[in-house]
């Protein structure tokens, strides 16, 4: 009598507890018709400010809500509530993203019937969040141009993983010598065909472009398929 | 830093696939990683270690295999590799593409167990 190693196949996703969460609530906002799109961004790239230049202007023709996360503190919540949109916080903790699974308990409650878009804002990090799908149809990666123009050949797995590009703080971008064709380039290099968006929440500038984008991702997820 | 969520994820699974084949010792856990997972190799190995303290997996090893980025050229018509995860085109025509056929997983392949030859009881 004796042991002996042997070896057993699994083959099984790592996160597929998070990427079924996703899907569940990818079929809920299909369900609910509502658009849903998320942030990714280092902090301080400036997404609540963004964010909350979205809400003010969409409100004005839209219902929309925001769900924004962080390790602690519920300032950007508060901040975002000045848009009057509804708001709720996600603190993680010490935990540097978020999951589908507090998506999902964040939104109970509330009826994705009444919405026409949804945000949320990942915590600041480049890194985590690339590998959890939220179940979002649109994800953001925002750069500001105070960063430098090469984070994105330094972080291209969440370029990967999102599907445009905004490029904030745009009325910053003459005092710090942002280079747009190197930034745009460096974009283009680890996701090719990524439409990139410049914006400054401050001025407003490129905010009607990015409305335009929204809008037609909505008008499109509400069109029956014509077969 | 977000290898220690996976790594208890790995631990997690491994643990439940042990229990389901009434294994009595895993000793090793195979997984394959990919260049474009968000997941670094030596965090997410320190982080096993602290994972599997208290668990019946305490003491067993976890076998990284990566796993290169693959995108599909839409010129060659072909798989193709990177040349680096810089420059998303084809590493032979230069084509620039996004498609990426392979590079995302954090996947369990397999388990190395020790199992008893003959029922001991």
């Amino acid at each position: 009598m004796g042991s002996q190693p042997r070896l057993v196949e699994v083959r099984k996703n790592v996160l597929r507890q998070n990427d079924l969460a996703a899907r569940a609530l990818r079929e809920q906002f299909r369900a609910a018709g509502v658009f849903v799109v998320s942030l990714v961004s280092s902090p301080g790239s400036g997404k609540t400010a963004f964010l909350e230049r979205t809400l003010t202007l969409l409100r004005q023709s839209c219902n929309v809500a925001a769900l924004v996360g962080d390790l602690a503190t519920e300032n950007d919540a508060m901040r975002l509530a000045r848009s009057e949109a509804p708001v709720k916080q996600i603190t993680t903790g010490t935990l540097c993203h978020l999951e589908a699974a507090m998506v999902q308990h964040a939104l109970a409650g509330w009826d994705l019937n009444q919405l026409d878009f949804l945000f949320i804002e990942n915590v600041g990090n480049l890194v985590c969040p690339s590998s959890y799908d939220l179940g979002e149809n649109l994800r953001l990666v925002l750069i500001s141009v105070t960063e430098g123009e090469d984070k994105p050949l330094k972080y291209p797995t969440i370029f990967n993983s999102a599907d445009v590009a905004v490029v904030t703080k745009m009325d910053l971008a003459l005092a710090v010598e942002f280079d747009w064709n190197l930034a745009y380039g460096n974009i283009q290099a680890v996701r090719p065909g990524m439409r990139v968006l410049k914006v400054s929440a401050k001025t407003g500038d490129g905010m009607d472009e990015y409305l335009e984008l929204l809008t037609a991702h909505l008008d499109e997820l509400r069109t029956p398929a014509v077969r | 830093m977000h290898e220690l969520s996976i790594a208890m994820g790995i631990v997690e699974m491994a643990q439940e696939e042990a229990e389901q084949r009434g294994v009595v010792q895993v000793t090793a856990v195979h997984l394959r990683l990919g260049a474009l997972s968000g997941v670094v190799k030596e965090a997410l190995l320190s982080s096993y270690e602290l994972a599997c303290d208290d668990t019946p997996l305490k003491g067993s090893r976890l076998l990284i295999d990566e796993v290169p980025v693959l995108v599909f050229c839409p010129s060659c018509q072909v798989q193709r590799s990177l040349s680096s995860v810089q420059l998303f085109c084809c590493a032979e025509c230069g084509t620039p593409t996004s498609e990426v056929v392979q590079g995302k997983e954090i996947e369990v392949v397999a388990l190395e167990i020790e199992e008893w030859a003959h029922n001991p009881a």
